[in-house]
């Protein structure tokens, strides 16, 4: 256990982070729906919002909009914007007629947006009130998912962070791992941690709400997220401990993130080599296969989903890549700062957005690979950048061992794709 | 409120992109919160455009709320103009900024700026997309029109396609070549393609073609009251509906008019034998009133189909749909609920659906074959090939679209011929789709019970065993329909069980 990871040349830690304030060209947090309703079976989530809202989650859950999907918009209507006494009978009667059709719901989520932090309808109250109605079958709880206030994966942030207060106590010493997982890298990672003899393990989101969580001043938690600031805190306010550590991207990642837990919980050594040797293995050999065309090459994030700095950690420390800028919509030093210190000095690190100014740094650059949102790709791919749009980071299965080289494979795929294209006349 | 999952509609500030977006030249400063540059994604991603569209939101967050804000606007706009050197900017607010009571327009008022400041009032908590759309390219065409000479030659300004719009690009492709054909000259495209200089020019043209009303017609009326220029009201979607078009076009111009048909094959295609099995399929139409107008037409009297339900998602379109549904003898649904067009889809049991992109998952669902004719789409109705819907290539592209959903006559005659052949049994599956090959004939034997027929009938008649595997013998494609009209037959006629006579009595009660 004292293989410690250290920066090649002192690390990001310290260095200078530009902040800038401008056009920010992100998504708002009400975005992370679209994966949580899909991580928490019984939960729907009801956003109270405008039209915008409602067309933001077509435009961005795509075909699922389609399948049943538990969650919805209450759209305001221009009588809602009249009188403010009004907009809670309307809340009660739409909560009422939706769990009236959707009996297997258990947990409601009243989500916050622009237009209802606005004129200040006070859906924390709603859900208070909602509670007493619907208990003891539902639990109805209330968190912002508001462009003002939240940026894409903040909105995981801010639901989980709404949990943690009607959390069960306990005093037990368990390790709670926090942040929505695919059901598959999930069960890598318990597995995993039960190999190591690590057993007591909870999960913050779980699958139902009957498995609900419990907390208390024993528990120890880590994060699988950079996003969770606000959980963190609420966490932290509830007595719980965090385990500092790099996330569990790639080989490097996900063995530093083990071992601190191992650490924490006193496992040996020696089981910790017996129980990750072999999938340590796997992952290397598949992240270099996948990542031959990233040696040597240059990449640029745009700020977007808070994954950039330790996504920037694996692509130049354990795909060859060298990180140009490296932008995040917020830095949070608790979270951040182990990836941070593993980062290779040199990149410029930024926080925050002017996003012309940020269009134009990077045209400067020319970077070989620019990670970016689905606003600015296709028309940095007509300018003759090529991109990988960051959206799919945070629905693909990207953590831990065994998905390690899919990972690297997300980053590589644009590059091959760009040397097999062969459009021009053959001559 | 109104709870909702799907929307037909975007709200009014993404119409106005619309416009913002195919026009060149032009700058939308829209007062909006972080977050809603979500839509720049539906035009670089379903467009494929290329570009960004030429949209600076000013991305306010909470700390900004209070007098910041207005500043924060101002900012914006003029470092949108000093960046982009527009000639000419449209600004307005989004939902969220309409409630903090900024004044864009004023706000851009005082900052003098040299270019024409276009203000746009688009209620977003009353009105949807086609509005925003329809106001915003209005407005740019009553700030900037300036009067003009009438061209020498006669020619037209074809007005109203916008990006995002279903087929805009290969439909004013062709329209302009139809009208080259007849010889009148295309003056100006607006608002895709035009730029602020062009908008100016519009009043040289003799008249106006409305190609698309939902998003061009307030600009076609006051160019019509303001400089004199009579606009077209047939949309050209459709043999018939291009002949017509062409009549008025010249009526207008006291032009001859005649067209080349030479490359027409719709009619042809749908007069040869093959096509007589379209004869009566029952079809329910849904888009926006436009297409659905110009869709019922094709499917009577083209296509020898039957329409049987009609409707529209946007109300600026109700009067005219109404009063076309009446004309076919049916009540027309004018909603945004697609559970209630589902409701409906469900009661008239068609054999086909024309609709959007939300018709074809119901469809799905319903297992019924649906061709997509109308707005919202997804990105793969805007394909790389050519596919115009108006003038007579969209009537051969139109054609093709509505039939490959169907079974085709030859395909449903053996279908029905060789229906207990184990190739074609319910478990064998589509022999077109990889991985299903028939099973070997042995195990076809094996009772699989379909599960429309274990679905308790309504009104609680009973099958009897011997009638149900006669059901199950029918095509599954078309079983759906025979197994509700064995029941309303049977409980129209107050049985409580259905027999295989039963079922026979119905097939010839419905025969047509």
């Amino acid at each position: 256990m004292n293989l410690p990871l250290t920066p090649s040349n002192g690390g990001c830690r310290t260095a200078p982070v530009l902040k800038e304030r401008g056009q920010r060209e992100v998504f708002c947090g009400l975005t992370g729906i679209i994966w949580l309703h899909r991580k928490m079976q019984d939960a729907f989530f009801l956003v109270v919002g405008s039209r915008t809202c409602a067309h933001l989650l077509q435009s961005a859950a795509g075909v699922m909009i389609f399948a049943e999907p538990r969650f919805g918009t209450a759209i305001l209507e221009e009588t809602d914007l009249a009188g403010m006494a009004d907009a809670h009978t309307e809340i009660d009667r739409e909560v009422a007629r939706l769990l009236a059709r959707r009996p297997d719901i258990r947990q409601l989520f009243l989500v916050g947006s622009c237009p209802s932090e606005v004129i200040k309808i006070d859906l924390a109250r709603a859900a208070e009130r909602l509670t007493q109605v619907h208990s003891p079958h539902v639990r109805v709880l209330n968190y912002s998912g508001s462009g003002i206030e939240t940026t894409f994966t903040q909105g995981e942030d801010a639901c989980l962070a709404a949990m943690v207060p009607v959390l069960k106590d306990t005093t037990e010493r368990e390790l709670l791992v926090v942040g929505a997982l695919p059901d598959v890298v999930e069960d890598q990672m318990i597995d995993l941690l039960s190999k190591l003899g690590i057993d007591n393990v909870r999960l913050l989101p779980a699958r139902r709400i009957d498995d609900t969580t419990a907390i208390g001043e024993n528990t120890v938690f880590a994060l699988t997220q950079p996003f969770l600031g606000d959980t963190h805190a609420a966490l932290e306010r509830r007595g719980a401990r965090h385990i500092a550590a790099p996330f569990p991207f790639g080989d490097e990642g996900t063995t530093a993130w083990l071992r601190a837990i191992a650490i924490e919980f006193g496992v040996s050594e020696d089981l910790f080599e017996q129980v990750t040797a072999a999938p340590r293995a796997r992952a290397r050999k598949a992240i270099s296969q996948a990542a031959d065309v990233l040696n040597g090459k240059s990449v640029f994030f745009f700020p977007d989903s808070q994954l950039e700095i330790p996504l920037a950690r694996f692509l130049t420390r354990e795909c060859g890549m060298t990180a140009i800028e490296v932008g995040s919509p917020y830095i949070h030093d608790a979270l951040h700062g182990p990836d941070l210190d593993l980062l290779p000095a040199g990149p410029q690190i930024s926080e925050g957005q002017d996003v012309d100014k940020q269009l134009a740094r990077a045209r400067v650059a020319r970077p070989d690979l620019t990670v970016c949102g689905l606003g600015l790709a296709n028309p940095l791919e007509a300018e003759g950048l090529s991109t990988k749009w960051a959206i799919e980071l945070v629905f693909t299965p990207v953590h831990f061992y065994e998905q390690a080289g899919d990972l690297a494979g997300l980053f590589s795929r644009p590059l091959r794709r760009k040397s097999v294209l062969n459009l021009e006349a053959a001559e | 409120m109104k709870l909702t999952v799907w929307t037909y509609e975007g709200p009014t500030h993404v119409g106005a992109m619309r416009v913002a977006t195919c026009m060149k030249g032009l700058h939308y400063v829209l007062h909006a919160p972080q977050g809603d540059t979500y839509a720049d994604l539906l035009f670089t991603m379903i467009e494929r455009r290329n570009h960004r569209p030429p949209v600076t939101y000013t991305t306010f967050q909470a700390r900004d709320l209070g007098s910041d804000t207005a500043s924060l606007f101002k900012a914006a706009a003029q470092d949108a103009v000093d960046r982009f050197k527009p000639e000419a900017i449209i600004v307005g607010a989004s939902c969220t900024a309409e409630l903090i009571q900024d004044d864009p327009a004023g706000l851009a008022e005082t900052m003098g700026l040299s270019i024409p400041v276009i203000p746009l009032e688009l209620p977003s908590y009353s009105r949807k997309e086609n509005f925003g759309a329809d106001e915003t390219f209005y407005q740019i065409v009553k700030n900037l029109t300036r009067p003009a000479e009438r061209t020498r030659h006669v020619t037209c300004n074809i007005l109203g396609p916008t990006a995002l719009g279903f087929r805009a690009r290969d439909d004013i492709e062709e329209i302009t070549g139809l009208l080259e054909d007849i010889g009148v000259s295309v003056n100006v495209v607006a608002p895709y393609g035009a730029t602020p200089t062009d908008i100016a020019a519009l009043p040289a043209a003799h008249f106006n073609v409305l190609l698309t009303p939902e998003t061009g017609e307030s600009a076609c009326r006051w160019l019509e009251k303001n400089h004199d220029q009579p606009y077209t009201k047939t949309v050209p979607i459709g043999v018939g509906a291009t002949r017509d078009f062409i009549a008025e076009v010249a009526a207008i111009t006291g032009l001859p008019c005649r067209a080349d048909e030479s490359r027409l094959r719709m009619p042809w295609w749908s007069k040869s034998v093959d096509s007589t099995y379209l004869t009566g399929k029952r079809v329910f139409i849904f888009g926006d009133g436009t297409h659905v107008a110009a869709h019922a037409r094709i499917a009577q009297d083209e296509m020898g189909f039957e329409v049987v339900g009609i409707g529209c998602y946007n109300r600026e379109m109700a009067r005219p749909i109404r009063a076309l549904a009446q004309e076919y003898g049916l009540t027309a649904l004018i909603t945004d609920d697609y559970l209630a067009v589902e409701d409906a889809i469900q009661d008239a049991a068609p054999e086909m659906i024309l609709g959007t992109q939300m018709e074809r998952h119901i469809g799905k669902r319903l297992g019924i074959p649906c061709a997509v004719i109308s707005a919202p789409v997804h990105v793969q109705d805007f394909p790389a090939r050519y596919s115009p819907q108006v003038g007579f290539e969209g009537a051969n592209v139109i054609f093709d679209t509505l039939i490959h959903p169907l079974v085709m006559g030859l395909e449903e005659h053996l279908l029905t011929m060789f229906r207990d052949d184990f190739e074609f049994h319910d478990a064998a599956g589509p022999s077109h789709h990889g991985g299903h090959s028939p099973l070997p004939a042995q195990e076809a034997t094996v009772e699989i019970p379909p599960r429309d027929v274990q679905a308790p009938a309504a009104d609680n008649v009973v099958w009897l065993s011997d009638a149900e595997r006669e059901l199950k013998k029918i095509p599954f494609f078309v079983r759906g329909k025979a197994r509700r009209n064995t029941e309303a037959f049977a409980a129209q006629r107050g049985l409580a069980q259905i027999s295989l006579d039963t079922l026979y009595e119905a097939k010839a009660h419905y025969a047509r």
